[in-house]
């Protein structure tokens, strides 16, 4: 068999993989035994990684010395959903038009689209906060969801187009030589045929808007109550003292939903992950 | 050609219409508006006058061409890394073994979880006198002294490097893996009933066909790390004296922590400058790739 591996192949292996995994996987570890440790073993010297008198106590402790966790953690989740619908909203159309139809200038505008890929938000700031200023956006969610979705958008383009261009054209022929609409067309025929596509576009631009939460909330908004995770517990970050096991705990009760959601839907976000880097 | 005979057919623009409205709005006008300011001596101050090349001339007299060397030096580095590690960790997550979906499950968490906070949990093991690398590091008896790896400018540097490479290796596996799996099985076993080893295949056949992957992926993970501000901002600030101080960071600075909007502007001129150059490779490669592609078949 090609695919029978002699033992020290297997050793081999399974070696490489540990090192792999300890890499990606340390810091969340020694994130999990700081949420454990009281304050003084903390900071203990040397440094060991199991400590006397563990426990879970920060767990609790951390929702007084981070009242707003929860709307940290709500902002966060409302921040990403609505740069899901927002982005869905345009990218929709945008891709059914350039996977269907033929028209001037289609091509210099896919490339044009797929260029703003390239761009961070970050050199684009000073007159993003004109922009978000002159249309009274500061110190709003919206402030925090327009950036987001208009980076978005081209991934989900590029996603979905080539998605739809592989739905058969002779459906929707069937359907405007029956005499409907195009934008019925769209709506009842494409749709419900390119759910699938959809949901991984979905997918991948919550796990993209979830991720990026930390330069725009920073610059655009001043409120602490509609701070998204990152940025409320980056305020705590800063200062002399950091209570370094409750921030370990809140952060990683934090991430806990969107790991969750990542174990169930893997399969969805790794494809619309790999299928966004990949040229078709 | 039918369009030239039929009326022009506006419902595809038409569908175009809101990704465009929002994408001029946030992306294209800015970048327009952006060239504007760097010639002008914008600020806090209402009012802003065409000062010409100034705030270019300015920001040459002030050690830029470093700051663009180190810019490059930090991401060439850090991409190399990517994907060294990333190849390795996709040939060996490709590996027929029991767990390894599991395994592939396990790589992903730095990619999912809010960037900002998979820095926070760094910087904690970044710590000299309490952090977890320093700490090991002396009981392997590897170093001395405690190491605040984060307040000198070498290992401040690395340091930035590393966090950033964690972070960005995920996609880049997993990307690679995907590419891995679409080598021809037939091929390998063509290779296998030769005689030729594990090794050997991953070499010469397994190696080659992904190279177009590898590519690609380099030049994309170069564009996103050329890009990378939170990482560097959240554990350094750009610090100590410049030693992590990016283009990007530097652009920060000046623009929003110094108000000079006009000397920041231009900064940010020279990023999209560099950024249009990477795009153009870009687009240069999968052009050439679609069409190497094609000519095989």
């Amino acid at each position: 068999m090609i695919n029978k591996y002699r033992w020290w192949e297997l050793v081999l292996i399974y070696c490489g993989m540990a090192v792999f995994l300890t890499f990606i996987l340390a810091p969340f570890l020694e994130a999990f035994m700081v949420s454990l440790r009281p304050i003084t073993s903390i900071f203990s010297i040397p440094y060991r990684f199991i400590t006397d008198e563990m426990s879970f106590e920060s767990y609790f402790s951390m929702w007084s010395s981070v009242p707003l966790l929860w709307l940290y953690m709500f902002n966060s989740f409302m921040i990403a959903a609505a740069v899901t619908f927002f982005a869905l909203m345009a990218v929709i159309p945008a891709a059914y038009a350039f996977a269907r139809f033929e028209f001037k200038g289609r091509d210099g505008m896919l490339t044009a689209f797929l260029a703003i890929n390239m761009v961070s938000g970050a050199v684009l700031l000073i007159p993003l906060y004109k922009v978000m200023q002159q249309m009274g956006l500061l110190n709003t969610y919206f402030a925090m969801i327009t950036p987001g979705v208009a980076f978005s958008i081209p991934t989900g383009i590029w996603l979905l187009r080539s998605y739809l261009m592989k739905i058969p054209k002779e459906l929707e022929e069937a359907a405007w030589a029956d005499g409907a609409s195009r934008l019925y067309t769209l709506r009842r025929v494409i749709l419900p045929i390119a759910m699938p596509g959809i949901v991984v576009v979905a997918i991948a631009t919550f796990i993209g808007a979830y991720a990026q939460q930390f330069l725009f909330a920073l610059t655009f908004n001043s409120v602490n109550e509609l701070n998204p995770l990152p940025v409320g517990l980056f305020q705590f970050f800063g200062r002399q003292t950091v209570v370094w096991n409750e921030l370990m705990a809140a952060s990683l009760v934090g991430i806990l939903p969107v790991l969750i959601v990542y174990i169930f839907l893997q399969k969805y976000i790794v494809s619309g992950l790999t299928a966004g880097a990949l040229k078709e | 050609m039918a369009a030239n005979v039929k009326k022009t057919d506006y419902f595809p623009y038409l569908l175009l219409v809101p990704a465009l409205i929002v994408t001029l709005l946030i992306v294209a006008w800015p970048v327009v508006e952006t060239i504007r300011l760097s010639f002008t001596d914008a600020s806090l101050k209402l009012t802003e006058n065409y000062v010409g090349l100034e705030n270019y001339e300015k920001m040459f007299a002030r050690k830029f061409p470093e700051t663009i060397f180190r810019t490059f030096y930090w991401m060439g580095v850090s991409v190399s890394l990517k994907m060294i590690i990333g190849i390795a960790g996709a040939a060996l997550l490709n590996a027929a073994v029991p767990g390894r979906n599991l395994f592939r499950v396990l790589v992903m968490p730095p990619w999912i979880v809010p960037i900002a906070i998979g820095v926070f949990i760094w910087s904690w093991m970044y710590n000299g006198q309490f952090g977890m690398i320093s700490g090991l590091l002396q009981r392997f008896g590897l170093i001395a002294e405690p190491m605040e790896f984060l307040a000198f400018r070498n290992s401040a540097f690395f340091s930035t490097i590393v966090t950033d490479v964690w972070i960005g290796t995920p996609l880049v596996t997993i990307y690679l893996l995907a590419a891995m799996q679409g080598v021809r099985p037939d091929l390998l076993e063509a290779a296998w009933v030769d005689g030729a080893g594990r090794f050997y295949r991953f070499r010469r056949i397994t190696l080659p066909l992904i190279m177009p992957a590898v590519a690609t992926m380099s030049l994309l993970s170069a564009i996103w790390t050329f890009n990378s501000f939170d990482i560097i901002w959240i554990l350094t600030e750009g610090g100590p004296r410049d030693a992590t101080t990016t283009m990007i960071i530097d652009t920060y600075k000046t623009a929003i922590s110094r108000f000079k909007y006009g000397e920041g502007s231009a900064r940010a001129v020279m990023i999209v400058l560099f950024l249009t150059l990477f795009a153009g490779f870009y687009f240069l490669m999968i052009s050439r790739i679609a069409k190497k592609e094609v000519g095989n078949d």
